[in-house]
């Protein structure tokens, strides 16, 4: 950031906002703190692994180095400019495997805690905390949606809404290890509504199967032109599509938005001291206000994916 | 834009590590979590559903003795009033019977004084009898000193015979 400004004198707010919510090679912490993170790259001649600072500031390493411009601006690409197959664990996927270390490591805790100390007890302070969450979204949401037959469908609902809530709160942390912008990733919550899918469609009974491809509507509805079918058959893809819109959209908004907000400061830096001093207050003012809304974002976000995708599977089962 | 392009490498690692996740807490983790929560509220419904039938069992218990006292006391009085009715008819009986041998002794008194006076008047009467044949015999016998005037006594006595 810092580094932008002195350069050319002015501040290039999209690159900073987007070269925050986006992904990177490196995690960068402060200015000259940086923790390189390990490339994997599996291209014609096979795989290869190597640290990060290999290739920093353009240089070239094994072939490969940080496309500048194009369509994989800031990927590695080969010397022909071509994409290998690149599952280097950069900073997202280090948050990721935090979060996914985080919730193994809760979880597996609690639950060690009641076989440590059986049913009859009652726990307190963060085990107790956590059974209030858990029952909350095993019992209002899954056993409320789904119905009979929810024990299935419980622990998925459950680890989807911790795994969303747990990389939403981290994500508002701005240092290390969160600050990583995971849920407002696309390929995060395109795999989460992807398991949500599976979980709509793949145990559904067989009458929610005829609701779709031959409904319960006036025959010229649906033959000689299928036009029901069609419809119930997109909203079949729709549905984890707008949950993959949804989620992806609200935690990258909040994202830019409270980035643009600390942006405020920057831009302002060269406009005297006095409107610097003010804006400062303001953005300072504004950035608390638009953090606390995206604690509560955090927490609505991985309970309106919970609760749709438990309503989903409650229709598909109860049609 | 790439934002909206999904990265697969990223996508790679997601579903490699929302599986692994997924399934390391579906079989250990929630499981237990709810099973437990679940037997809890079992445990405490149950608990409480005893708690409520010991109280009712309490307060029948309660009542029911409430019920024997007040037999009890009820029974006690009328014991008491028997023993009192049985104090009475005895001790009248009692007065009765000492009022009957009272007056039978009186009456047996009354009799053997009336035997006593008429033995006593009969003994006066023979001593008076003899009494007083004593004295007409001593004075017979003064008069009949001589035999002339004891013959003619006899002979008149035989005439009169």
């Amino acid at each position: 950031m810092m580094a932008s400004e002195e350069k050319e004198g002015k501040v290039d707010i999209p690159e900073i906002i987007f070269g925050h919510i986006g992904d990177s090679y490196e995690w960068h912490i402060a200015e000259g703190a940086v923790i390189p993170l390990p490339c994997i790259l599996i291209g014609n001649e096979g795989m290869d692994v190597f640290m990060s600072d290999k290739l920093e500031h353009g240089k070239e390493y094994k072939g490969y180095h940080i496309a500048d411009e194009g369509d994989y601006e800031g990927k590695i690409v080969n010397a022909a400019g071509e994409r290998p197959f690149d599952i280097s664990i950069t900073k997202n996927v280090l948050e990721l495997f935090i979060v996914c270390i985080l919730l193994c490591s809760v979880v597996l805790g609690v639950a060690g805690w009641y076989r440590k100390h059986g049913s009859k007890k009652a726990p307190g302070g963060f085990v107790g905390m956590m059974e209030a969450v858990i029952d909350f979204i095993d019992k209002d949401v899954a056993k409320e949606s789904i119905g009979h037959g929810y024990e299935r469908f419980s622990p998925y609902l459950l680890t989807v809404f911790l795994f969303i809530l747990t990389s939403n709160l981290l994500g508002l942390i701005p240092v290390f290890p969160g600050g990583a912008n995971l849920t407002g990733n696309i390929a995060v919550t395109l795999t989460c509504a992807i398991t949500a899918f599976i979980a709509i469609n793949f145990f559904a009974p067989k009458a929610y199967y005829k609701s779709i491809f031959w409904p319960d509507v006036p025959i010229f509805l649906k033959a000689p032109l299928p036009i029901m079918p069609t419809i119930e058959f997109i909203g079949v893809f729709t549905k984890p599509f707008s949950l993959t819109v949804r989620l992806f959209a609200n935690i990258m908004a909040g994202h830019i938005i409270i980035l643009a907000l600390t942006s405020v400061v920057f831009v302002t830096a060269q406009m005297g001291t006095a409107m610097c001093a003010s804006m400062t207050v303001v953005s300072v003012l504004f950035c608390v206000f638009m953090n606390c809304l995206e604690l509560l974002v955090a927490f609505i976000q991985a309970y309106v994916f919970t609760i749709l995708t438990a309503n989903f599977i409650g229709l598909a089962h109860n049609e | 834009m790439n934002l909206l392009t999904p990265d697969p490498g990223l996508l790679f690692w997601m579903v490699l590590s929302f599986g692994v996740v997924f399934f390391l807490l579906a079989k250990w983790g929630f499981p237990v979590i709810v099973k437990a929560i679940n037997e809890r509220k079992e445990f405490i419904e149950m608990s409480l559903l005893s708690a409520k039938q010991a109280n009712e069992k309490l307060a029948s218990i309660q009542a029911e003795g409430e019920k024997l006292l007040a037999d009890a006391k009820m029974q006690q009085k009328e014991i008491i009033a028997g023993a009192m009715q049985e104090k009475q008819r005895i001790v009248q009986a009692a007065q009765d019977e000492a009022q009957t041998s009272a007056n039978q002794m009186i009456e047996e008194a009354r009799q053997s004084i009336q035997a006593e006076k008429e033995k006593a008047l009969r003994d006066v009467r023979n001593e008076v009898a003899s009494l007083a044949l004593d004295i007409a015999e001593k004075v017979i016998g003064e008069r009949m000193k001589d035999d002339a005037m004891q013959k003619e006594t006899i002979n008149r006595l035989i005439e009169q015979l």
